[in-house]
């Protein structure tokens, strides 16, 4: 590849991450101008005892420093205490990661697969029944809130008829083990990852569908009939890859938001992931947690649109220039 | 001179509203859309504003989760406050969010765009950065810091959903702008000594009009599922019961639990139908003004 072209993305991804790091601190910096105060509201701590601690947070120098010990802090992964458990902000972040990775990432690749193969169809029968019906129940759910198909699916599956868990990552007090586990887990994934999947399916299928509608009107694909070549040969050898690059883009682009993806749904199915630490920080209100998950969401996204721009960068050689 | 050019932009939006009501999508949306605006504005015709209040709903002896079977339309909730009211005046809250939020989005994204496209140099490229740098950051989440450091309030909802969802238009329209300067129109305009205002109020703006009208369409749904979505998170305003705030206080108070239907699908059901509904107006507009569109349906 490229390696000009390569090292443009990366400068401009570091870039953005950077803009990131000075919003996140400065928008924090207006509402809580005392980290102090605010954690130990209502306690009787003598104000000698303040005045120490403020200069342990380093809150008693300047702005410009207390933004390279923000910028040192976060560097060492240091984002604060988080004002409901008195934790360390990473640690409780971290210990959520793979719960949300797991959901999120299962609906991801489901809703790529299913979505995009649900596009080509339409595409391929464009104006029959069969694309009329994709197009229209793609649409409907698009339309959803995600979390209330979430609140919808809970009722019909675990509420009314009780196949499914209510919500949770594995039953109470479980102490199963190996693939009793894993089932009971798969088992607790099903709803929430069902609503998801649903939900994201239809950016997929439209995406899909109209970049295959574009490429069969390219003369490359009369030439290959002109040959003689068999219907379904002309699209998967000759119409789908070419037809399928947007869709890389976008599942890449996606994959970027399989942290942050599920904030709504996480709640409601009581998931504990990130997406549920959000709305638990939000409640609370935990500015020190809201600030670390930002950081943490932005990141990935950055991360993974840059993967995807190198890798279109390798699959289309058009905008390597 | 200037009547006859009237005309013509004239008759050039009575072709467009009249390819727009031949087609059937538009023609849907049109029509559910009008329903809810009417519901909207006919409130206190159709529904009551005292049984939202839960004191007086407990005065009249409302009871608590009331079936529709028992009290009436669409039930109670746990505060014995009548869901079709909430209902009915929700519809206003969701209506106004979505097309204020929106109105917001266009305005930030076409003068970006416009400013971008047509002065370009540095200027064109430092608005691009900041666009850029918005279109990176997770949509939501920026939403969420924004709304929980500004604190809940109507007015604030509409400004973070404005500021977080402009980028995509101003992109758009900029790009829209860079092909119209090349025209010779434009050419012609400015050796005529023509001021860069000039072009861009007689010129610039006629032609990306339609494009900006599609847009707005398009980014309601967007406003409206954005509002929903906060809302449930508990970051919408409390005094005021949006449908998305309906959706979250149904779900905390185990609306879900007791599967009491009639007050979590009333608001879910009106949230797809007036997304759906702008989105099929959008989806038509968009087609008509962009014929590159037509051939994709």
């Amino acid at each position: 590849m490229n390696a000009r072209f390569a090292i443009g993305k990366v400068a401009g991804a570091l870039i953005t991450l950077g803009f990131v790091l000075v919003f996140n601190f400065f928008l924090f910096r207006v509402v809580q101008t005392d980290p102090v105060a605010t954690l130990f509201r209502g306690r009787n701590i003598p104000q000698e005892r303040l005045d120490q601690l403020r200069a342990e947070f380093g809150l008693d120098k300047p702005l410009g420093g207390q933004f390279v010990d923000y910028l040192q802090q976060t560097a060492q992964l240091n984002l604060g205490l988080s004002y409901q458990s008195r934790q360390p902000v990473w640690n409780e972040i971290k210990s959520k990661i793979p719960a949300t990775v797991a959901l999120v990432g299962t609906s991801a690749v489901l809703s790529a697969v299913i979505g995009t193969a649900l596009g080509v169809a339409a595409a391929w029968r464009r104006g029959t029944k069969t694309d009329y019906s994709i197009t229209t129940s793609t649409m409907l759910f698009y339309s959803m809130p995600d979390f209330w198909l979430g609140m919808l699916l809970l009722v019909g599956g675990a509420i009314i008829t009780g196949i499914f868990p209510v919500g949770g990552i594995i039953d109470a007090g479980s102490s199963r083990a190996g693939i009793g586990r894993l089932l009971d887990q798969a088992h607790h994934i099903a709803l929430p990852a069902l609503t998801l999947t649903l939900a994201y399916l239809g950016e997929y299928a439209i995406v899909a569908r109209s970049s295959l509608l574009e490429t069969m009107k390219e003369d490359y694909l009369v030439v290959a009939r002109a040959k003689g070549l068999r219907d379904i040969k002309v699209r998967n050898r000759h119409a789908l890859p070419n037809a399928l690059l947007p869709v890389v883009t976008l599942s890449a682009i996606n994959f970027g938001f399989v942290l942050s993806g599920a904030i709504a749904v996480e709640t409601v199915f009581s998931w504990s992931g990130l997406g549920k630490a959000t709305s638990d920080a939000i409640r609370g209100p935990d500015l020190p947690m809201l600030q670390g998950l930002f950081l943490l969401f932005s990141a990935a996204v950055i991360l993974f649109n840059l993967i995807a721009d190198l890798v279109y960068g390798r699959l289309d050689p058009r905008v390597r220039t | 001179m200037t009547v006859v050019v009237g005309d013509r932009k004239r008759q050039r939006w009575v072709e467009v509203a009249r390819e727009f009501w031949q087609a059937r999508s538009g023609r849907i949306g049109v029509i559910i859309l009008a329903f809810f605006v009417i519901l909207a504005i006919a409130a206190p015709l159709v529904a009551g504003t005292d049984y939202i209040n839960p004191v007086k709903a407990r005065a009249a002896g409302l009871p608590q989760w009331g079936t529709p079977a028992e009290v009436g339309p669409l039930g109670t909730d746990h505060f014995r406050r009548s869901v079709w009211d909430q209902f009915v005046y929700g519809s206003r809250i969701s209506l106004l969010v979505g097309l204020a939020a929106s109105f917001l989005t266009i305005l930030i994204g076409s003068a970006v765009g416009i400013v971008s496209g047509f002065v370009g140099g540095k200027l064109d490229s430092a608005l691009m950065r900041i666009t850029e740098w918005f279109l990176v950051i997770p949509f939501l989440p920026l939403a969420i810091v924004l709304a929980a450091v500004l604190g809940r309030s109507l007015l604030n909802m509409i400004f973070v959903i404005g500021i977080t969802s402009w980028p995509s238009t101003a992109r758009l329209v900029r790009s829209q702008v860079l092909t119209l300067k090349q025209r010779t129109f434009v050419d012609r305009s400015r050796s005529l000594g023509g001021s860069g205002l000039h072009v861009v109020r007689q010129h610039i703006l006629p032609n990306v009009s339609g494009l900006i009208l599609a847009n707005t369409t398009l980014a309601v749904p967007i406003s409206i599922l954005t509002e929903t979505t906060l809302s449930f998170l508990g970051l919408g305003n409390p005094q005021t019961a949006s449908w998305g705030k309906t959706l979250e206080e149904a779900f905390v108070n185990g609306a879900i639990a007791r599967n009491a239907w009639w007050y979590y699908l009333p608001a879910g059901v009106g949230i797809v139908l007036v997304v759906l509904a702008f989105t099929l107006i959008g989806q038509t507009l968009e087609q008509i003004v962009d014929p590159r569109l037509k051939d994709r349906r």
